[in-house]
């Protein structure tokens, strides 16, 4: 199935990734081409074949419910491109 | 000290013959003379080498000293360092300082090895060619006008061109071994599971790993002496007894099969390749190892597997780059929704955002079953014709790359080109199987390997056949300055 600028538009938004109208065209040549090098795959029969998320089919490790490291917040609010001594700041969302 | 191997540099810092502070000044003097044209490390700290250099000579002069102990190991830019500039070789992380070292650079810090520099890698490892990175293509030691591979160019062209013994590199679908493969290196990708990713900036969790890239299997099984190790803060590490990987490098291999896949040495493998690997054949045969055909059905399938799962996987982690908590943020936005937009629009480059579309896409109502699902199960299909396989024989052999390395810019323009390159290392990737890429030989005064592939855990069998191959060739000793 080919895709349309539609699609290019409703990846644009759901991936949070501006495109350009210049640029859509050849996002949208370069993600056809990708797409149809993936459909190659849609030719195999699969019935009855258990799908594979993990190499070795183990279980998630689970580890005591206790505390490992110190409190980093002031580190951590530092790496912030805006913070104050507590939260991290963004544009306002409510008014 | 140029091209000692990590044994013999362990001799040298036993012996006296040289510090480890003389060792480290050597290997950041190299980077000054020829990082500016390999381009090949992103950040270098020589305060903090040196540092690190002078306590790796206390520890030795106390006799506190392991196989690294004082050796610099250069380490990929995927790994975060403390208080090191960790970019992924992307813009988004330009200004991102780690706040706490990954498990692998823990575990070499632990055992006194130095850390030479972060080196340059394809953004967020997405590539085969190391053009994608933000700080610029890497060059290939060999001929400066060749890519060196990817994603951990970087890497490779650090230890082949002499500016690091030995590095550590990830590979998410031929990362380590087409470098490897493309600038005449030994690089062994681990079982999924065996290395940590705690701190290892993610691409494609299910597929990720880390692994070592030197000159020899030696080498490569001092370094995964290290590296593999059970990380409780890694919820897929797996939990299982130390092994010395060193210890049975020099077992015989009388009596042992390597299979050889049919799919793979069809008429689609270049002519030059397969004379190489026909000679490789023959080498094992003369170290009393059987050839045998088998076969993997669906490992054609791979590359369009991949390129589901990979951009799926990494369209969910690269949702954390937002401008808001570390990284890059756009400067002019007048809401949230457009800080967001055009955070993303320019923290990343084509490639990247290319993937995380293909990701969103596959990902997308209506398309799961259609593409994320159909492909796992794919993927099991391929996984199972190794289990087949490995009834037959101990070890697959197959190509790492399909040719020797490309000129700079022959493929940026076609995506689909650039992912063929991985078409013999991704099935491995997807199985989780262990495999390495060593040097085969030369076509055209470029390098090509060949690669190993073994089952589950079976790192130091892998080890082994290539540090007997590595007995009766010398190919590993070529470096662009000619033999050594």
């Amino acid at each position: 199935m080919a895709l349309t600028d539609k699609d290019i538009k409703k990846l644009s938004h759901l991936a949070k990734i501006n495109i350009s109208s210049d640029d859509e065209m050849i996002v949208l040549k370069k993600l056809d081409g990708i797409m149809k090098l993936i459909d190659t795959m849609q030719k195999i029969d699969t019935t009855d074949v258990q799908p594979m998320s993990h190499a070795l089919d183990i279980y998630q490790t689970l580890r005591d419910d206790v505390v490992t490291e110190k409190n980093q917040k002031e580190k951590f609010l530092q790496l912030g491109p805006e913070s104050n001594e507590d939260y991290f700041i963004v544009p306002r969302v409510v008014e | 000290m140029k091209d000692l191997s990590l044994n013999e540099l362990n001799q040298g810092l036993k012996n006296k013959d040289f510090s480890s502070v003389e060792l480290t000044q050597y290997y950041l003097n190299q980077i000054k003379d020829l990082n500016t044209e390999i381009n090949a490390f992103i950040t270098i700290d020589e305060e903090k080498s040196i540092q690190q250099a002078q306590q790796a000579d206390q520890l030795i002069s106390q006799n506190h000293i392991s196989e690294l102990t004082g050796i610099p190991i250069a380490q990929k830019d995927i790994f975060c360092a403390s208080s090191w500039k960790t970019t992924c070789g992307s813009k988004m992380l330009d200004n991102f300082y780690a706040p706490y070292d990954s498990m692998v650079v823990d575990l070499f810090n632990k055992c006194g090895a130095i850390n030479l520099g972060k080196t340059n890698m394809d953004e967020f490892a997405m590539g085969s060619s190391n053009e994608t990175s933000y700080f610029g293509a890497v060059k290939n030691p060999w001929n400066i006008d060749f890519v060196p591979g990817g994603s951990s160019g970087g890497s490779a062209a650090a230890v082949a061109s002499g500016m690091a013994p030995a590095a550590t590199a990830t590979d998410t679908g031929g990362s380590i071994r087409q470098p490897a493969s493309l600038c005449n290196l030994t690089g062994l990708k681990p079982t999924y599971g065996l290395v940590s990713r705690f701190g290892m900036i993610a691409f494609a969790s299910s597929l990720d790993q880390a692994g070592p890239m030197a000159k020899t299997a030696e080498d490569c099984a001092l370094m995964l002496n290290v590296m593999a190790d059970f990380d409780e803060r890694d919820s897929t590490s797996i939990k299982r007894d130390k092994e010395n990987y060193t210890q049975s490098l020099n077992a015989s291999l009388q009596g042992k099969t390597i299979g050889i896949p049919k799919e793979f040495f069809n008429d689609e493998l270049n002519d030059d390749v397969k004379i190489i690997l026909e000679k490789v054949m023959q080498a094992y045969q003369s170290l009393g190892v059987n050839i045998k055909e088998i076969s993997l059905p669906n490992s054609q399938l791979s590359i369009p597997v991949y390129y589901v799962i990979a951009p799926a996987e990494a369209s969910s982690n690269l949702s954390r780059y937002d401008g808001v908590k570390f990284g890059y943020r756009a400067s002019n936005y007048k809401d949230l929704e457009e800080m967001y937009l055009k955070t993303r629009e320019e923290g990343f480059g084509d490639e990247v955002k290319r993937r995380i579309l293909v990701g969103t896409y596959v990902l997308s109502a209506g398309y799961y079953d259609a593409y994320y699902l159909k492909a796992q199960k794919i993927r099991r299909l391929i996984a199972d014709d190794f289990t087949k396989a490995f009834t037959e024989c101990d070890l697959i052999l197959a190509p790492s790359s399909p040719s020797t390395a490309f000129k700079i810019g022959d493929k940026t323009e076609d995506p689909v080109a650039m992912y063929m390159q991985d078409m013999y290392t991704i099935s491995t990737n997807l199985a989780g199987l262990p495999a390495i890429s060593a040097p085969a030989g030369f076509i055209n005064k470029m390098p090509i390997g060949f690669q190993l592939i073994g089952n589950y855990f079976e790192e130091a069998k892998i080890l082994n056949f290539t540090h007997q191959y590595q007995s009766i060739s010398d190919w590993h000793k070529y470096s662009p300055g000619g033999v050594l």
